[in-house]
């Protein structure tokens, strides 16, 4: 028995670490994309304008981040920044795809989801700075935009929180037969929840119209996704028999094409899907994020990809627009952000009293002293 | 009047508020085609059908999860657990999302919506199914929480939850389920949420008790009797928002103060309301305010360690006794 002890014994790993893992130190991205659609933006259905208006409400994404990083850094603002920039064709896609009144709900990195579904970029500059005049009222800050009205049901903080909430947005839907679908988003990190589980079971078995789309940006917060997860994330559908499909998320097209394809079988057949849609986070998983988990060759390799300079490429190649007017659009949206940013500094922060506010529904609730 | 169960009580409520409303609908593990784990929802499957008694698969987060959405998007759900034990598993979605999704999107989304089923120990079932957790729930903003004794109050009170636009969590006991009350007639009879009520009158001692240990307290109060010591009962009905000036209007009477509470002691019901005494009556005690509580230890299962752990009659008698010095 004494020798055994003395014998070098394999050392044991859990989750292997260290970002050459699984490649043996070559640098291979944390997703593999699929390839995005090949069709125009002709034969997608979309006009001219549509491409020029995608172009710019994901550069109004990106700019307004930016400019947020900035002023977070500047201490304008406290709380958690967690920045959407590298994802912005996944929201514009799939805003473009579904109706105005089919709801939106997803988790915590909701910038871009916000101010493509009616957020003004007024209204979420102030929400981050904390202002009475956000869209929540300087209550819910970056992690908790919401546009009720117009069926974005919010930013929400707890991972995998929102995947029910979805399924029950979806629930209402079929419940008052009024032809809408829910798109419920995740990150990769909500895959690993216990309650995706419990979800997908319960929207199958019930037919709930719902789109339950995890965003596979790589990274659940600084754990690569194949260090948190095992097989294949859309592979989870199979065990439910539920539709499902991989895509590209880097490319506004395939994002557009498939996601109405998908809403249009679930309007029809209401039915759930699954869908992983693969795509990259440019920044830390928020501003404290050292992103030591991860190579600076592979963030290079997806800056290639970029989704915004993609769609300005497309506009030029296809001479839709030329420099000029692409100037133009990038102009007024910078000037946009920082009318913003104006608005947001120089609102008023709530009053003492909205610190009871919106607790319950009647003002005149009885508070415990 | 009419002579009801406690679950007939319960189910009536649902039954009238179901009538004039379709958006509310029941959400839970049996409700359905078993017909109620306690027979709670018997014959409404067949009254109101498939579309508005939804059985569940057992995962409690995530049908309290879909509640939840279903209820930002307009529906009334009633989400029933098959006890407050097994609603743990929901907890996230009840306290994370139910109870802040209004504050948090500056009151933008109303979440009407009750959630339901028994609460605290139905006999020797060891520890993980014996927990009382109305004062846990309690002590987060953003819902309200009833934890009612008697077939009228469950009437009335279950109306109005399901009537308010907040979350709501009403509580019930597996061993209430077959206690018969009376019960008004009254047309749309209803008790507004956060109104205790005086149920018995007496003038030696304040006891406060709700739910079952509200039965407990009753008996307590029959043996004192022979020995003339009049308690008088409050029973709180509400936990949260808490009537406690109905309390303290009795205790400027009684002077003397013990609260009985299926919890176990540390930060419950009763440390709260023995808080606020102190607060609002010191000059008026005339002695230290006892409690009967819980031990600080789970629910054994063997019947001589349960009984021995549940509050009884015997020891509210020894708290009454303390208070008014006959011991």
């Amino acid at each position: 028995m004494a020798d055994k002890k003395n014998e070098a014994q394999e050392e044991i790993q859990f989750t292997p670490s260290g970002t050459g893992i699984r490649t043996n130190g070559q640098v291979v991205p944390s997703t593999e994309l699929p390839s995005p659609t090949r069709k125009k933006h002709k034969s997608l259905g979309l006009s001219e304008d549509d491409v020029v208006d995608m172009f710019e409400q994901m550069y109004l994404q990106r700019r307004f981040e930016e400019r947020a990083m900035q002023m977070y850094q500047k201490g304008k603002f406290g709380g958690f920044l967690h920045l959407y920039m590298g994802q912005e064709a996944i929201s514009t896609g799939t805003v473009y795809a579904l109706n105005d009144d089919d709801d939106i709900i997803t988790a915590y990195r909701d910038h871009g989801w916000g101010l493509v579904r009616g957020v003004s970029p007024k209204a979420g500059m102030a929400e981050l700075y904390g202002k009475v005049t956000g869209c929540s009222r300087g209550k819910g800050g970056s992690m908790h935009f919401a546009n009720a009205e117009e069926h974005f049901w919010g930013g929400h903080g707890i991972v995998g929180g929102s995947i029910p909430l979805g399924g029950g947005i979806a629930f209402a839907n079929k419940y008052k037969q009024n032809g809408r679908v829910t798109a419920s988003f995740m990150g990769d990190g909500a895959v690993d929840q216990g309650v995706l589980h419990e979800t997908l079971n319960m929207s199958q078995n019930w037919g709930l119209p719902c789109i339950f789309a995890i965003e596979n940006n790589g990274y659940a917060m600084g754990t690569a996704v194949h260090r948190h997860s095992v097989g294949e994330l859309v592979d989870r559908a199979k065990g439910y028999g539920m539709k499902s499909m991989v895509l590209n998320g880097m490319d506004v097209f395939t994002v557009y094409e498939k996601m109405k394809e998908v809403a249009e079988d679930v309007r029809e057949n209401s039915n759930p899907w699954l869908v992983e849609i693969r795509t990259y986070r440019y920044r830390g998983h928020s501003m404290s994020d050292p992103m030591k988990y991860r190579t600076k060759e592979e963030l290079q390799e997806y800056e290639k990809l970029d989704p915004v300079e993609r769609i300005k490429n497309y506009l030029l190649n296809e001479d839709i627009i030329d420099e000029d007017k692409i100037g133009e659009i990038e102009d007024s949206v910078e000037d946009t952000v920082m009318e913003a940013i104006d608005f947001a500094e120089e609102s008023d922060f709530p009053d003492k009293s909205d610190l009871y506010r919106d607790v319950f529904v009647e003002d005149d609730y009885p508070f415990h002293t | 009047m009419a002579e009801l169960q406690f679950r007939e009580a319960i189910r009536a409520a649902i039954d009238e508020e179901m009538a004039q409303d379709e958006n509310i609908f029941v959400m839970g593990e049996e409700v359905a085609e078993y017909n109620g784990a306690y027979k709670v929802t018997e014959g409404l499957l067949d009254k109101y059908g498939p579309k508005r008694m939804i059985d569940t698969p057992i995962a409690e987060l995530g049908f309290a999860g879909i509640g939840v959405g279903a209820a930002m998007n307009g529906l009334r759900p009633i989400i029933e657990f098959m006890t407050f034990n097994f609603a743990v598993l929901a907890a996230d979605q009840i306290i994370n999302h139910a109870s802040k999704i209004r504050y948090m999107t500056g009151g933008q989304i109303k979440i009407p919506i009750v959630f339901r089923g028994p609460n605290a120990s139905a006999g020797q079932l060891s520890a993980t199914h014996s927990v009382a957790y109305d004062s846990m729930y309690a002590h987060f903003p953003g819902m309200k929480v009833i934890y009612t004794s008697e077939p009228e109050d469950a009437k009335g009170l279950l109306k109005s939850a399901i009537r308010d636009e907040n979350p709501v969590l009403f509580m019930e006991s597996e061993q209430m389920y077959g206690l018969k009350g009376e019960v008004t007639d009254e047309e749309d009879f209803t008790i507004p949420i956060g109104k205790a009520k005086v149920k018995r009158e007496g003038s030696d001692v304040t006891v406060v008790a709700h739910g079952k240990m509200y039965h407990v307290a009753t008996q307590a109060a029959k043996q004192l009797e022979k020995d003339g010591v009049e308690m008088e009962i409050i029973d709180p009905r509400t936990v949260k928002p808490l009537d406690i000036e109905t309390i303290i209007t009795s205790i400027k009477k009684t002077n003397r103060c013990v609260i009985v509470d299926e919890a176990h002691p540390f930060g419950g019901l009763a440390a709260e309301v023995g808080y606020l005494i102190q607060r609002e009556a010191f000059d008026y005690l005339d002695a230290p305010v006892q409690r009967v509580t819980l031990p600080d230890t789970s629910a054994p299962f063997a019947k001589n360690l349960f009984d021995e752990w549940l509050p009884s009659a015997n020891e509210v008698i020894d708290a009454v006794n303390t208070v008014t010095y006959r011991k």
